[in-house]
C-alpha cells in the first residue's frame, strides 16, 4: 500500500473493499496464450460468452473480438469451445531478455 | 466502485447483446484458470433487469472476488457467513420494505440475488434457505454446485457425487470416494411449494440467462441450481469445463428443467434427449477425464459406475414421470 491510502481508522466500519478488481490483473498467471486465426474467426462470440474472466470483448465498432490479455489466466475454454477452431493455445514468444 | 448502470428495459437475450451487456462481476478476480463458478456468476450478472443487491455465503466464489483492497462486484454486494446467504437475502428484502415505507428507497423495485456453493446450499445454509421460502422474501437463491467444499480444499459436501475422490472421501483399497449419491436439492426445494425452481448449465447459457430473468420476476422467493465444474477440485482440464456441463446434460447426470408452481417440465437440452433416448451418452462418457473419478476406471470399481449409471437412469426416468405426472 501506497502512503496516500487511508488507513485502518479512516476507512469505514464496515469491510469494504473500495477498489475495483480490473486493478489487479490476472493476466500474468498464463502459461498459453490463445491466438484467434482472424480468417477463420465468424465472430459468434461464443469465446466472449464462456470465458471465466470476462477477457475477450465483442467490438461492434471494430467489428471483431478482442482479447485482453491483461486478464486472461490461459484456461483454454474459449480454444476449446470455439466452433470454427478458430483459437489456439499458443506459447508465447520469449520478450528480450527473458 | 463503478456507477451502476440501470436498465428496465426488456432485454434481448441475444449473443452479441449479452456480450455487450455491461459486467456485473468484473475481470481482476482471483478464481482459478477455467472455473466454472466464475463464468456463472459473470454469465448471471447479464440477466439482471434493474437495481439488484446481491449476497454471497463464504466461499470460492465470495473470496475470489472480495481481496481486500479489491472487488470485483459493480453492483452492491454483501458477503455473508458461509450458511447464512438466504437469511441474509431476507434481512436485505425486510430492510428494503420498511426504507421504502420511510421514502428513503427512491427506486420502484430492487431484485435481490443470493448466490452460494453447494455447501452453502446442500449442507450449512440449508435451515436458513428453507426457512427465508418458509416466510416467502421475495428474492432469487442461486446455487452455484461444484460439488465441494473446494474454498478449503476440496472436502465432500451433501452435493458431491457417489465415487467421487475428495480430500475427505479419498479413494483408496477400503473407499471408493464418497459412499452416498448426491442429495437431491432440487426436489427438496420443489416440496417448499415455491413458484418457480429450475436448474440449468452455462453450456446453454441462454437457457441459464433466461431461467435468471423468470426467477427475478418472481414475486417471492425463487431457487435456481446451476452446475459449475471445478476444474483444481475435480481434478478436470481447464480447457473442458463448459465441456463438462455439456456432457452432464448429454448423460443426464444433471438434466435442465423447470419447475414452475409445482409444473415439472424439460427444458430443450433435455428435452431432446427425451424425444430421442439414442442421444443420451453412458456416463462412462461424462467421467472420464476427471480426476475425481479416475479410480473407476479399474476392474475394481466397475460396481460403483454400474451403480452411478443405474442412480442415473433412475432419477432421469423419475424426472419424466413428474414431467408427466403434472402435465
Ligand atoms: C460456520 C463455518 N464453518 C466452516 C467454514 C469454513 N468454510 C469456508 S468456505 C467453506 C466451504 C464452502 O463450500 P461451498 O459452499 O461448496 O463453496 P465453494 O468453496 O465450493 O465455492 C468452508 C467449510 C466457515 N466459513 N464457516
Ligand atoms: S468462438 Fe471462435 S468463431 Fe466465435 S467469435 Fe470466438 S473466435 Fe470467433
Ligand atoms: S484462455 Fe480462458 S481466460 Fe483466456 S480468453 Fe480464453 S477463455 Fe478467457
Ligand atoms: S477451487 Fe474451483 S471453484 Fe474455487 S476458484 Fe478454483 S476452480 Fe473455481
Ligand atoms: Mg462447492
Amino acid at each position: 500500500m501506497s502512503s496516500k491510502e487511508k488507513g485502518w481508522r479512516e476507512i469505514s466500519i464496515a469491510g469494504v473493499s473500495p477498489k475495483s478488481s480490473v486493478g489487479f490483473m490476472t493476466g500474468d498467471w498464463k502459461t498459453y496464450m490463445p491466438i484467434r486465426d482472424l480468417e477463420k474467426c465468424t465472430k459468434c462470440v461464443m469465446c466472449v460468452l464462456y470465458c471465466p474472466e470476462g477477457a475477450i470483448r465483442w467490438r461492434p465498432d471494430l467489428g471483431k473480438i478482442e482479447f485482453d490479455y491483461n486478464f486472461c489466466k490461459g484456461c483454454g475454454i474459449c480454444a476449446n469451445e470455439c466452433p470454427t477452431k478458430a483459437i489456439t493455445m499458443k506459447l508465447p514468444e520469449p520478450t528480450e531478455g527473458e | 466502485m463503478e456507477e451502476q448502470k440501470v436498465t428496465t428495459q426488456e432485454w434481448k437475450f441475444t449473443a452479441k447483446d449479452i456480450a455487450l451487456k455491461p459486467e456485473g462481476f468484473l475481470p481482476g478476480h482471483r478464481a482459478c484458470a477455467g472455473c466454472g463458478p466464475a463464468n456463472v456468476l459473470r454469465m448471471v450478472m447479464k440477466a439482471t433487469r434493474g437495481p439488484t443487491i446481491v449476497t454471497e455465503a463464504t466461499g470460492c466464489m465470495e473470496v475470489v472476488s472480495s481481496i481486500y483492497p479489491y472487488t470485483s462486484w459493480s453492483y452492491p454486494w454483501l458477503h455473508t457467513a458461509f450458511e447464512t446467504a438466504a437469511a441474509n437475502a431476507s434481512g436485505i428484502e425486510a430492510a428494503l420494505k420498511v426504507l421504502t415505507k420511510k421514502g428513503k428507497v427512491k427506486q420502484e423495485h430492487i431484485d435481490i440475488i443470493a448466490f452460494a456453493g453447494d455447501g452453502g446450499t446442500y449442507d450449512i445454509g440449508l435451515q436458513a434457505l428453507s426457512g427465508a421460502v418458509e416466510r416467502g422474501h421475495d428474492f432469487l437463491f442461486i446455487l452455484y454446485d461444484n460439488e465441494g467444499y473446494m474454498n478449503t480444499g476440496i472436502q465432500r459436501s451433501g452435493g458431491t457425487p457417489l465415487g467421487a475422490a475428495t480430500t475427505t472421501t479419498p479413494a483408496g483399497s477400503v473407499m471408493p470416494g464418497k459412499m452416498q449419491n448426491k442429495k437431491p436439492i432440487t426436489d427438496i426445494m420443489v416440496a417448499h411449494d415455491l413458484e418457480y425452481v429450475a436448474t440449468a448449465t452455462p453450456y446453454y447459457w441462454k437457457d441459464m440467462l433466461q431461467k435468471v430473468r423468470k426467477g427475478l420476476e418472481v414475486e417471492g422467493p425463487a431457487f435456481l441450481h446451476i452446475f459449475a465444474p471445478c476444474p483444481r477440485g475435480w481434478r478436470s482440464e481447464p480447457a473442458k469445463t463448459m465441456e463438462y456441463t455439456k456432457l452432464a446434460v448429454e448423460s443426464c447426470v444433471f438434466p435442465v428443467y423447470e419447475v414452475v408452481k409445482g409444473k415439472y417440465e424439460l427444458s430443450t437440452p433435455s428435452k431432446l434427449i427425451q424425444l430421442a433416448p439414442q442421444k443420451k451418452i453412458p456416463i462412462t462418457e461424462y467421467l472420464k477425464g476427471q480426476g475425481r473419478y479416475r479410480h473407476l476406471f479399474t476392474p475394481q470399481h466397475q460396481h460403483v459406475v454400474d451403480t452411478l449409471q443405474r442412480l442415473t437412469d433412475e432419477r432421469w426416468a423419475k424426472l419424466q414421470k413428474k414431467v408427466e405426472q403434472t402435465a
